[in-house]
């Protein structure tokens, strides 16, 4: 009760701070410069020992195990679904033999990590944000660091390196089921053999299709990884502020991934 | 034994060690300030424990007992204020020693903060990870086993900390604090939300520890029979000051209604029970 009293009494006499006009974008500006300094820290710790790999293959193969099922299921769809779109467009043209081809150079390029990285956004990424922030409400983290183990180093980089590796091992996975939903969606009317297939459909696809792509997804690992662990690691104490973290987590990063995707394509075009 | 050399060398070193072990506070702290925005939790707290001593803290809830002994970790940054701990200030020391630091002092939080994702071993094995002298496996067994019969949890082994009663969580937290055998114990809470036989058991645990290791404790409490069991002195902080030291029945007969009060349930359940025990006998 006394406390409370105080606590009245101190917002009387103090005037309200005034808020700037928009408080959506200061918001932007705060979050975006605490997560670059949240950046920095994770690229000063990740070299320092002691190194966590046990916790990291842990993590790696918790975030492997657990999105495999989806990424697989989804690229088989739309591998599938893009052979029967992209069908009459180019029987139009009287191309239909270049379908193997126009699909795998879509889903390499863009599809195939494109849809990992959102589906990891969401499903990493709302994990780890949830994972981290509860901890942090529950003080486990605390106690990490009470314990004498540096939590930065045993929760976030170990996550955020996982992120970074799973990210592109999924993305090839998701391709391969996306190269054999295609399979399938040309079958559908046609009779095109598995290695005809393979052969019309890898034969175009050049260096600079498959390597940029490749890369990029390691940032899209990292992006998720790093968002998921800094919205939960900074997450306010109580249990709502878990299901906020892990909402934003998946806000923020399916928006990086996009915007890195953008940058992506922006670079390599130079190259091109 | 009888070598004229050892003779020689034992008498100057039993100074020393007379002096480290009876002299010195093991934590001092001084003219501690801590407050959030404009909350002033703790105003002007000075507190010494002595190594071997154990030191019950009683206070209202939301008096800032908790944050007294987060300050003590380094968990939270105190505004103003010296802590000192084993004749170090914890505010000049580096990372490096802070660690070590955190390797002499065992904390436990008064949710228990048990790994949700590690299993019942897993969660007593990892304060082991940090000692300067890695345990064997089986050592660590040994030790893991040892504190969960400490706790009375030994059939919960290969359990989730989710499959754990509040009670049980609590006890284990209190194993996971205990297996790294610190020199200083920061007890937040040990026996809120058990039965009075737990309780007991558990108070009497941690006089044994402290009693065995000679640990230094601070014990954060609600429970007047576990600081009369366990603690060798009690302070009462209140509006971010300490009102009141001493011993319990020092305290337990204060002038100071206020503090009198923290004992007024035990004194009239003392009392009850007498009167009832008289009635008994009476008949
Ligand atoms: N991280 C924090 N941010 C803001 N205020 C805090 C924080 N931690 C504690 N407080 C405030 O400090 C005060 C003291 O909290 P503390 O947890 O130390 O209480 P306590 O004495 O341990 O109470 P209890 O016996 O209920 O555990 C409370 O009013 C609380 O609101
Ligand atoms: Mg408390």
């Amino acid at each position: 009760m006394a406390h409370g009293v105080l606590g009245e009494n101190g917002k009387e006499r103090q005037p309200r701070r005034r808020r700037l006009h928009f408080p959506v974008v200061e918001a932007f500006f705060s979050d975006a410069g605490l997560l670059s300094l949240f950046n920095v820290r994770v690229f000063k710790t990740v070299l320092q020992p002691p190194y966590e790999i046990r916790e990291f293959l842990k993590q790696s193969y918790l975030i492997g195990n657990k999105s495999l099922a989806l990424v697989g299921i989804t690229g088989f769809i739309i591998g599938l679904v893009l052979t029967i779109q992209s069908r009459p467009t180019l029987a139009q043209f009287g191309a239909e033999s270049w379908l193997p081809a126009m699909v795998a150079v879509s889903i390499v390029r863009e599809i195939g990590p494109i849809i990992t990285a959102v589906i990891c956004a969401g499903k990493v990424g709302s994990g780890i944000g949830a994972e981290l922030s509860s901890m942090r409400v529950t003080e486990q983290i605390e106690a990490m660091q009470v314990s004498g183990t540096d939590p930065f180093k045993y929760i976030v980089i170990t996550r955020i390196l996982a992120a970074t590796l799973m990210i592109p091992v999924l993305t090839v996975f998701s391709d391969a089921f996306a190269f054999y939903g295609s399979f399938l969606g040309v079958n559908l009317r046609g009779d095109v053999s598995f290695t005809l297939f393979f052969s019309q459909a890898l034969t175009k696809l050049t260096f600079m299709d498959v390597f940029p792509a490749f890369i990029k997804t390691f940032f899209f690992g990292f992006a998720i990884g790093l968002i998921g662990c800094y919205k939960g690691y900074n997450a306010s104490t109580g249990t709502e502020g878990v299901g906020r973290a892990a909402n934003s987590a998946v806000v923020t990063a399916s928006l990086v991934v996009f915007i890195i995707d953008m940058l992506a394509v922006q670079i390599t075009s130079l190259f091109m | 034994m009888e070598s004229p050399f050892l003779k020689a060398a034992t008498p100057p070193i039993e100074p020393i060690q007379e002096q480290i072990g009876q002299q010195t506070n093991v934590i001092e702290i001084r003219h501690l300030k801590k407050s959030f925005d404009d909350h002033e939790v703790l105003k002007d707290i000075s507190i010494e424990v002595a190594r071997g001593e154990t030191l019950a803290v009683l206070g209202k809830s939301g008096a800032g007992k908790s944050v007294l002994i987060k300050c003590i970790v380094a968990l939270l940054e105190p505004d103003a204020g010296t802590i000192i701990l084993f004749g170090k200030d914890i505010a000049a020391s580096g990372k490096k020693e802070q660690t070590g630091l955190h390797n002499r002092i065992g904390f436990l939080f008064q949710g228990g903060a048990l790994y949700d994702s590690k299993s019942v071993r897993e969660n007593l094995e990892f304060p082991l990870r940090n000692l300067k002298i890695k345990p064997s496996l089986e050592e660590k067994d040994k030790l893991v086993v040892e504190a969960l019969t400490n706790v009375g949890l030994t059939d919960a082994i290969d359990k989730m900390p989710s499959e754990l009663s509040g009670g049980m969580r609590k006890r284990l937290a209190l194993a996971r604090t205990l297996i790294q055998k610190p020199e200083i114990m920061l007890y937040d809470e040990p026996t809120t939300g058990l039965d009075p036989i737990t309780s007991r058991e558990i108070s009497r645990l941690i006089l044994g520890v402290q009693e065995k290791y000679q640990t230094s404790s601070i014990i954060i409490t609600h429970d007047i029979e576990c600081a009369n069991i366990a603690a060798n002195r009690i302070v009462l902080i209140r509006d971010g000051l300490c009102v009141a030291s001493g011993t319990y029945d020092e305290l337990e007969n204060s002038d100071d209604e206020w503090v009198r009060s923290f004992f007024e349930w035990h004194a009239d359940h003392t009392k009850a029970t007498t009167a009832m025990q008289g009635k008994k006998s009476a008949r």
